[in-house]
């Protein structure tokens, strides 16, 4: 065997040098320096992230270990923009893990969390249903015992289980469909089953895909897989919710359209582009209409996550290196807005344990920063310009377009109108801290340092990702390079 | 970039709101808010001149001072401007709004934060009236749209919190369908296998949208800039919106953010798909027919004072629609007349209302009576605004609906004879209107004795008034300088080159 083959993972090793600095540190280190786990943890995985921008990348596809695990510019981007997501929720996080109930284990929640970030590497860069499944098992099951970080708290526990059992139950039908492709195919191989199915399709196959979508649908909160979604993110502690609903979905959503486009790509228009059709409308319409009637701002933004998983999956049907770009680059963007709004949440919530709609009423009078870092988000995810939202939405849309059938105009005049909705409700909350005329529920009080910092990243993230078009320049220069799209049909 | 004239009219609002961002208190953000709209009208006069230079020097081109820089390259988006004379007319209308408008909010409460949502609004006015290409224009026609929630709900009366949100979200849905139709004509922009491009110009040189797809895009881009041009029956926005709305924000809500439907839907709808334009034309004059009668009646049975103007809006936006949708050069200088007229004489109506509402504390006209003696300069004012809204000569309100009759008339088949004749039945209705409210309002007995005791318009509500009575007169009694400025866009050859007539 070639070791050298092994360079071809660096993200994925420097990722695991992280995890094991960080695991070896909390273990060892003397009780007194485990005040530092936080600072340190996120310093490495500064380091790492700028190592990943700078030296992380490749020149073109690198393939190793005979195929099964494949690198590229545009693998690296994402890697790198879940980098980033990533550096900001461990900064966020920072004043939660070290409050007086969690801080004995404060270790544990950096641990699991690099290990899912390796997990989701995996997903991003398989090109073979056995590493995939590896990297899938890896990003889901630890992140269960995230859910249940909250010991103390019953709502914890219980979202932890329903996480749990749906991520086991996922898992079971998408190998279920595996086991039929590869019935069918003889391989797991993306390229081989491609090359070995042929252009016909089959009830088989049909039957297949639907198993194998259904399996991703789950981990991507797609409806009608999203149940879990709401009591999840309720229950979850805020740092693991904002988490689980941009990281973990960037990735998922990354990984769909790698496994739809590469193994499956030649039975696009003939088989799942219809089922691709229903699930974003059934996606984005469900996820906008419950999200109007929450109460609780975390179930606000799972509904409201789950239509934006609709909107992501948007930049597949494109089935181009154009489509491929704006999903990354709406991903990215999307990861600013969310965690600016989680930022906000997190910082409430620890500072007076409120996740009301309605204790936001008068928001802006008390805390007019929070208020702003809110509203900024919430425009940012409405798709108001000047923010990075508008950017990402128009540039899904039109890549959707690209495709140039009047169905598929529809299918996005049904998107536009659901952004609509999704603007009353995201109002909603604009009205509720500057407009309602009640007395302020909350008390004027000062966030922490690190709270501060990454509201002041996330904030001038939404303003500066959409008007600076060297983003969106970069990550299509990357997408461009991406050979997945030949098998298209 | 910075050598271009036009790119100033989106530096110099962002500069305001970052100097709004370090006020301290509110006589900073006034000195910042009236530098900065004086700067702005300047810059417009500045441009007017430049421009009527190039065209007396023989520079013939469709827009003028025209700059483009790449902004997306894998989209091929860019930040193109030009400005031709409608352009001008429209800067110049939105300056003088700006103008006036910071004047007549001096005392407004939280000056700083509605100043900066105020300008933020007018950022979004100027970009896109110097924007020629669809994607910047579609921003920044964004950006004007959605200032307008905070400034109503925070800053409004009445109902605000129900009219805010149902103007958001009704203007929001115009521009959804205003979004797919654009990013369709991008698609259709060139010929096939070559670059497609956003840039109005070059779409319409390449002329390459199919009659099929034209059929298809036009009636959405135009419903979607209807929709802003308060079109029946999408105008519901209009009155709620206008009645809530603080005094500024009324005037440059019904004064400039309604002129970039009418602006739009010539620009873009028109402009790009005119096969389409001329075929599907009569569905939508039925319907902007109907809101010229529609808006006149229901402001005759109106008791507030912001209903009935707004509804008067709604009759007067609908005359520009109807006017553009006649496609030809008459007409449609006259629509372009009644943008700059009705913008400028219906400022001057919500000023007045905003300054007589601070007083009276009502707007309800039955509740008041004889102010012509106790606030005379106010009451003066009104006049004048009443008179130019029912066309008298001398003002602007006459030139504009002279010019889009006459243009209309110059159709000779039934269709477009009976909806023009309907159209000028509105002018008689306006009358009824406006002479019931003046001699309501102004004249007869003092109906509260609390209103005896009133005093009249300060020095800033002066000089906003006395601004816009000069503008309204100045249309009125030079129409030749404005109607040559216009007129030269819809010359025979460019006429032509868009494929109409």
């Amino acid at each position: 065997m070639d070791y050298s083959q092994f360079l071809a993972m660096k993200q994925e090793i420097a990722l695991l040098v992280v995890f094991l600095l960080v695991f070896l540190y909390d273990t060892f280190m003397p009780r007194k320096a485990l005040g530092a786990t936080s600072a340190v943890t996120t310093t490495l995985f500064l380091l790492f992230t700028v190592w990943s921008f700078i030296w992380g990348g490749v020149a073109g596809n690198v393939d190793a270990f005979a195929g099964m695990y494949v690198t590229s510019p545009v693998c690296a981007m994402i890697k790198n923009i879940l980098n980033i997501g990533v550096l900001i929720v461990l900064v966020q996080a920072t004043s939660w893990v070290n409050s007086d109930f969690q801080k004995v284990r404060r270790g544990e929640y950096y641990e699991l969390l690099l290990v899912t970030l390796f997990g989701m590497y995996l997903m991003i860069s398989a090109r073979h249903f056995l590493l995939f499944l590896i990297g899938l098992e890896s990003a889901s099951l630890p992140l269960a015992a995230m859910v249940a970080f909250d010991k103390n708290r019953y709502e914890s526990h219980e979202a932890a289980v329903k996480y749990l059992m749906t991520a086991v139950f996922s898992s079971a039908i998408f190998m279920m469909g595996l086991s039929f492709v590869y019935g069918l195919s003889g391989s797991l191989y993306f390229e081989d089953i491609a090359m070995q199915l042929g252009s016909q399709s089959n009830t088989m196959l049909v039957v297949a895909l639907a198993f194998v979508i259904s399996g991703i649908g789950f981990k991507l909160s797609l409806v009608p897989f999203h149940l879990w979604t709401a009591d999840v993110y309720q229950g979850a502690p805020t740092p693991v919710t904002s988490y689980l609903s941009v990281i973990s979905k960037g990735a998922a959503a990354f990984a769909f359209l790698v496994i739809l486009v590469q193994a499956f790509g030649q039975f696009y228009s003939e088989v799942w582009e219809w089922m691709l059709y229903a699930l974003i409308i059934a996606t984005i319409t469900v996820g906008n209409l419950f999200a109007i009637r929450q109460k609780n701002m975390k179930r606000f933004l799972a509904f409201s996550s789950i239509s934006q998983a609709g909107y992501i999956m948007l930049g597949i049907v494109g089935c181009n290196e154009m489509g491929l770009a704006a999903m990354m680059y709406y991903i990215l963007v999307y990861i600013f807005s969310n965690l600016a709004a989680f930022g906000v949440i997190g910082a409430i919530e620890n500072k007076t344990g409120k996740v009301e709609m309605t204790d936001y009423n008068g928001l802006s009078k008390t805390n007019p920063w929070l208020s702003f870092s809110m509203t900024l988000a919430m425009f940012s995810l409405a798709g108001i310009p000047p923010f990075a939202g508008f950017f990402s939405k128009f540039f899904i849309f039109t890549s959707a377009i690209n495709q140039g059938s009047i169905a598929i105009y529809i299918l996005v005049l049904i998107a536009l109108i659901n952004t609509i909705i999704s603007l009353y409700y995201y109002l909603l909350v604009v009205k509720a801290m500057y407009i309602s005329p009640e007395e302020p529920q909350i008390e004027k009080f000062r966030s922490t340092c690190t709270e501060r910092v990454s509201l002041w990243v996330t904030v001038l993230g939404i303003i500066l990702l959409g008007i600076v078009s060297f983003f969106y320049d970069s990550i299509f220069n990357a997408a461009s390079l991406s050979n997945l799209f030949g098998f298209i049909a | 970039m910075f050598s271009n004239l036009l790119i100033y009219f989106v530096v110099i609002p962002l500069l305001m709101l970052a100097g709004f961002a370090i006020c301290k208190n509110i006589r900073q953000v006034r000195a910042v808010a009236v530098a900065g709209s004086i700067l702005l009208m300047g810059l417009s006069v500045w441009v007017l001149c430049d421009y009527l230079a190039l065209r007396a020097a023989g520079n013939m081109e469709e827009m003028l001072l025209r700059g483009e820089w790449t902004w997306f390259e894998p989209l091929n988006i860019k930040l193109a401007v030009g400005v031709d004379g409608v352009s001008i007319a429209m800067l110049i209308l939105s300056s003088i709004i700006v103008f006036a408008g910071s004047f007549a909010s001096w005392k407004i409460d939280d000056a700083r934060h509605f100043f900066m949502w105020l300008i933020l609004l007018s950022t979004g006015v100027f970009g896109f009236f110097i924007s020629i290409d669809l994607f910047t224009m579609f921003m920044f026609y964004e950006v004007a749209l959605i200032p307008m929630y905070l400034l109503i709900g925070v800053w409004g009366t009445g109902r605000k919190e129900y009219s805010a949100m149902k103007l958001t979200l009704m203007l929001m849905g115009g521009s959804a369908f205003l979004m797919l139709s654009l990013i369709g004509i991008y698609f259709h922009s060139a010929p096939e296998g070559s670059q497609l491009t956003w840039n109005i110009l070059e779409i319409s040189q390449n002329a390459s949208i199919s009659t099929g797809w034209q059929y298809f895009l036009f009636p959405m881009c135009f419903v979607g800039f209807g929709v802003l041009g308060a079109m029946f029956p999408f105008h519901t926005w209009s009155p709620d919106g206008h009645a809530c709305a603080p005094t500024a924000v009324s005037m440059l809500h019904a004064g400039v953010l309604m002129k970039l439907g009418g602006y739009g839907c010539f620009r873009v709808a028109m402009y790009l798909m005119p096969q389409a334009a001329n075929d599907l034309a009569w569905i939508f004059l039925i319907l902007t027919g109907i809101s010229v009668v529609y808006g006149a009646f229901s402001a005759c049975v109106q008791t507030d004072l912001k209903y009935i103007n707004a509804y008067s809006s709604v009759s007067h936006c609908g005359m520009v629609l109807f006017a553009i949708l006649m496609i030809n050069t008459t007409a449609l200088t006259g629509a372009i007349m009644q943008m700059l007229s009705h913008g400028l004489m219906t400022a001057l109506f919500f000023a007045l209302i905003g300054m007589i509402y601070g007083r009276t504390h009502t707007r309800d006209i039955r509740l008041m009576g004889g102010l012509m003696k106790i606030i005379p300069f106010l009451g003066v004012g009104y006049v004048i605004a009443g008179m130019a809204s029912l066309g008298l000569p001398g003002l602007s309100g006459f030139v504009a609906e002279m010019t889009i009759f006459v243009g209309s008339f110059e159709h000779t088949d039934m269709f477009h004879r009976v909806f023009t004749i309907v159209a000028c039945c509105s002018i008689v209705i306006t009358a009824v209107y406006i002479l019931r409210v003046v001699g309501k309002l102004l004249f007869g007995p003092v109906q509260d004795p609390h209103h005896a005791e009133l005093t009249d318009a300060t020095w800033w509500e002066r000089l906003s008034v006395v601004t816009l009575i000069v503008s309204v007169a100045a249309i009125g009694c030079f129409p030749n300088f404005f109607e040559s400025l216009i007129r030269f866009t819809f010359s025979p050859e460019i006429f032509h080159a868009i494929g109409l007539n």
